[in-house]
């Protein structure tokens, strides 16, 4: 008995012993990082594409940084924030990756960037959520974005709607954080320009019926700023045909994404002149995205005929992870410091153009304006109107008048 | 299932429930140590006869287990996998509870937690102080519980009139209605965004947020609920709640009260639900329409029915294979049909096993018992096919 104890005893010891020498050593030859995105309820198919995007970027490095291979752990979440707390808390914990790469909306950002504060030592980079307040209300110090947020990618489309002659346009978008920050950077530079919004109509995400939206649309407004995603858009377009309805429509960024450009339905010939503005164009023609899109398409054959905003976003993310990884030699130690300053200090190179981040982490970045074209082979795509650079998180407003969107804020009716 | 069915399924459930009593009177002879002892320090008598009668090697092995758990277990496994299963236990037990001992099937028992829930988030403190008032925790927590409870209360005495399938429906309802509540309310629970930051308050300089302490919070308060439901079921209240289950319209002519009975039931497992809502907030750190919502709502039936409904332990039993199949079948499967998994899994128990986890267990236990007596030649226990012959009294 006492035998037995006593070598049930020492096999624990060496067990221990073995332990805590393997973990180093595997832990230098690979770099863990985590991956979170959406495969599931309403961005499942913007989830999957945002997986390609990152997988895309590993790829390009071909899995090694400095010497070191990377490996990806996929975890998967609903867009609810405690689900994709949840999956983070077992990427960093259970399954101990060094750099957490997600998530994919709004909510669940502000969320994960609340956990990365209990976990100081591990490094979180935005996947592709778009909330403002992630980075400007409450920072944390390890969170990163190399993304531009919801607000800024709306910049510049007031004064292209302006352009066309909208002078009073509804908005119609659902009714969280990211669309309220669309509708901010849609609003902040058209109302300062003239432009007047009398309604506002804020929907349910994941809605069917559209019924109550489209009975409130005014006779006098010139076009409608629909800033809805993937089905909830698709539906809505759908019911607005059925309704006889006409006005043009200026869209959020993921309004009229591939996700909607690939649509079979009737709608789909008049989403033709559609403006939207976004971080991405198809159609964009500089060399770099050119590369980046023929990338896609070869290594995704199933994938969407161009990546979408959510691939090319976390594409955008997971470079910079590893691009900080090759600046630092692949050295995580101290509590991954130097990584971190090398990140803060890293000016990422992107298929559209240099990103570079602020003093809360955040990315200053470009912006496309785009209006839906049809290309000769009958497929949709968004045209290139212009680009706006360098595009920070205060939207051209002075920081003590800069004030979060929200359901009322800004606001011109 | 058909009212008549679920009260057959009861039936047979309860007189299987029966016979580990007579196994006890079997197992009597233990106890004479215990009970010599008694009576030379007269003293101790009650209380250790008690703790005898009741208390088996299993019973101080569990708890043992439950207790040392988080010292040999990672944080991650404190706390995920731990916390999280008590958590969604202490709600799947009131809806054991009024399914398994009052023949009523519930779904709104998410409901309740989450109306705990944004109680907690409205009345405490949160990222909306617009909202929040930011009372301190131990005026919120009774209130919040008090709040849910007599929710639940409501919920039950807007349901009892049906049965079966009909009070599925009507609770259902009752729950997607909060859902869509909570998610197009603004001025007072903040719509889609719900409320994040629902912290944990630190009281005795403890962070009750961290793993351990945490752990041991809701450890407590899952053993509290089980307890209470253990004896309440004992007591006249829960003999007369289990013969209505069985047949409400023989009680009711015996002169008991029907409909209180099932009310005051509803507000036993509301309480539950709320002190398992309060904890599930606390987990999260925050609450949205999400938490309350249809998946959730089915959820909580599902880890109850995958445990087994017979006993206060099932539900905590199907909450640890649902928080461990969620947290790990995207390890072992295709990470984009991960949900396979998990939908073939609560599948292929419900049926092997009608009655969960729980029946497994209990069919194990009577093959082995069988085999035991048969090498003992001592008197042979009633088999599950005798039980259910002898169902119809």
């Amino acid at each position: 008995m006492r035998q037995s104890k006593r070598v049930f005893v020492r096999t624990l010891v060496a067990a221990a012993v073995v332990a805590a020498f393997a973990a180093p050593a595997a832990a230098q030859q690979t770099v863990k990082i985590g991956l979170l995105a959406t495969l599931e309820g309403p961005f499942a198919a913007g989830g999957q594409d945002g997986m390609r995007g990152a997988e895309l970027a590993v790829k390009q490095r071909g899995g090694v940084v400095a010497g070191k291979k990377i490996e990806i752990i996929k975890a998967s979440s609903d867009a609810k924030p405690d689900v994709a707390v949840n999956a983070t808390r077992k990427l960093v914990e259970q399954d101990k990756v060094d750099i957490m790469v997600g998530p994919l909306s709004g909510s669940e950002g502000i969320a994960v960037k609340d956990y990365s504060k209990t976990q100081p030592n591990i490094t979180f980079i935005n996947g592709s959520s778009g909330a403002q307040a992630t980075t400007l209300v409450n920072p944390s110090p390890n969170f990163f974005r190399f993304n531009t947020e919801g607000a800024q990618w709306m910049v510049g489309l007031g004064k292209a709607a302006l352009d066309k002659g909208y002078k009073r346009v509804m908005v119609i978008a659902e009714d969280y954080a990211f669309p309220y920050s669309q509708v901010q950077g849609f609003m902040t530079e058209y109302c300062r320009l003239g432009g007047k919004v009398p309604v506002k109509a804020w929907v349910p995400l994941g809605g069917k019926d559209y019924a109550s939206v489209i009975a409130r649309i005014p006779k006098d407004v010139d076009a409608l700023v629909v800033v809805l995603g993937g089905a909830d858009a698709v539906n809505f377009l759908n019911q607005y045909e059925q309704a006889g309805g006409d006005k043009p429509i200026i869209g959020g960024s993921i309004t009229v994404d591939q996700t909607v450009l690939n649509y079979k339905g009737k709608r789909r010939e008049s989403l033709v002149g559609t403006l939207s503005a976004g971080p991405v164009a198809d159609a964009y023609d500089a060399a770099e995205w050119k590369a980046f899109v023929a990338d896609y398409k070869k290594n995704f054959p199933d994938g969407f005929p161009s990546p979408s905003l959510f691939a090319y976003v976390y594409y955008l993310n997971m470079k910079a992870a590893l691009d900080g990884l090759a600046a630092v030699n692949g050295d995580l130690s101290d509590g991954q410091k130097k990584y971190r300053e090398a990140l803060s200090k890293l000016v990422l190179k992107t298929p559209t153009g240099d990103v570079h981040l602020d003093a809360n982490r955040q990315a200053i970045g470009s912006t496309f304006i785009t209006e839906v074209v049809k290309d000769p082979q009958g497929n949709l795509y968004n045209k290139v109107l212009r680009k706006v650079d360098g595009i920070d998180q205060m939207l051209g407003m002075k920081k003590e008048d800069f004030k979060i969107g929200s359901r009322d804020v800004p606001d011109c009716p | 299932m058909s009212a008549a069915q679920w009260r057959k399924a009861m039936n047979a459930g309860a007189q299987a429930q029966a016979w580990p009593r007579q196994r006890r009177v079997a197992v009597a002879p233990a106890a004479p140590a215990a009970d010599s002892r008694s009576y030379a320090t007269p003293s101790l008598p009650a209380w250790l006869r008690w703790i005898s009668q009741r208390v088996s090697a299993r019973h101080v092995l569990v708890m043992a287990f439950v207790l040392i758990y988080p010292w040999v277990a990672t944080p991650f496994f404190t706390f995920q996998i731990g916390g999280q299963a008590l958590v969604l236990g202490l709600i799947a037990l009131s809806l054991t509870f009024l399914g398994g001992y009052g023949g009523m099937i519930s779904l709104a028992q998410m409901t309740v937690a989450g109306i705990a829930g944004y109680m907690v988030a409205i009345f405490g403190t949160s990222s909306m102080p617009e909202i929040s008032l930011g009372w301190p925790w131990w005026v919120v927590v009774p209130l919040a519980i008090a709040i849910a409870t007599a929710c639940g209360a409501l919920i039950g005495w807007l349901s009892v009139r049906t049965e079966g399938i009909y009070t599925i429906m009507i609770t259902l309802a009752i729950g997607v209605a909060f859902h869509y509540l909570m998610q197009q309310n603004y001025s007072l629970f903040n719509g889609w965004q719900g409320f994040q930051r629902v912290l944990t308050p630190q009281v005795l300089g403890i962070d009750w947020r961290s793993p351990i302490p945490y752990y041991y919070l809701v450890l407590f308060w899952a053993l509290a609920g089980y307890f209470l439901v253990k004896y309440l079921v004992r007591t006249p209240f829960g003999i007369a709640l289990q013969g209505i289950r069985d047949n409400p319209r023989r009680m009711n002519a015996l002169g008991f009260n029907v409909i209180a009975h099932r009310v005051v039931a509803y507000a036993v497992a509301g309480l539950i639900a709320a002190v398992g809502g309060v904890l599930l907030v606390w987990y999260n750190g925050l609450i949205t329409p999400g938490s309350v919502g249809t998946g959730w709502l089915i959820n909580i039936l599902i880890i109850a029915v995958l445990g087994g409904m017979r006993h206060p332990i099932g539900p905590f039993l199907g909450a640890i294979v649902f928080v461990l199949l969620q947290n790990f079948a995207i390890d072992v499967f295709d990470r984009e049909r991960f949900n396979l998994v998990i939908g073939a899994m609560f599948l292929a128990i419900v049926l092997f096993s009608p009655d969960g986890l729980l029946g497994l267990w209990q069919r194990l236990r009577a093959r082995l018992a069988a085999g035991d007596a048969q090498s003992r030649l001592s008197t042979p226990r009633p088999s599950r096919r005798f039980v259910k012959g002898g169902s119809q009294p």
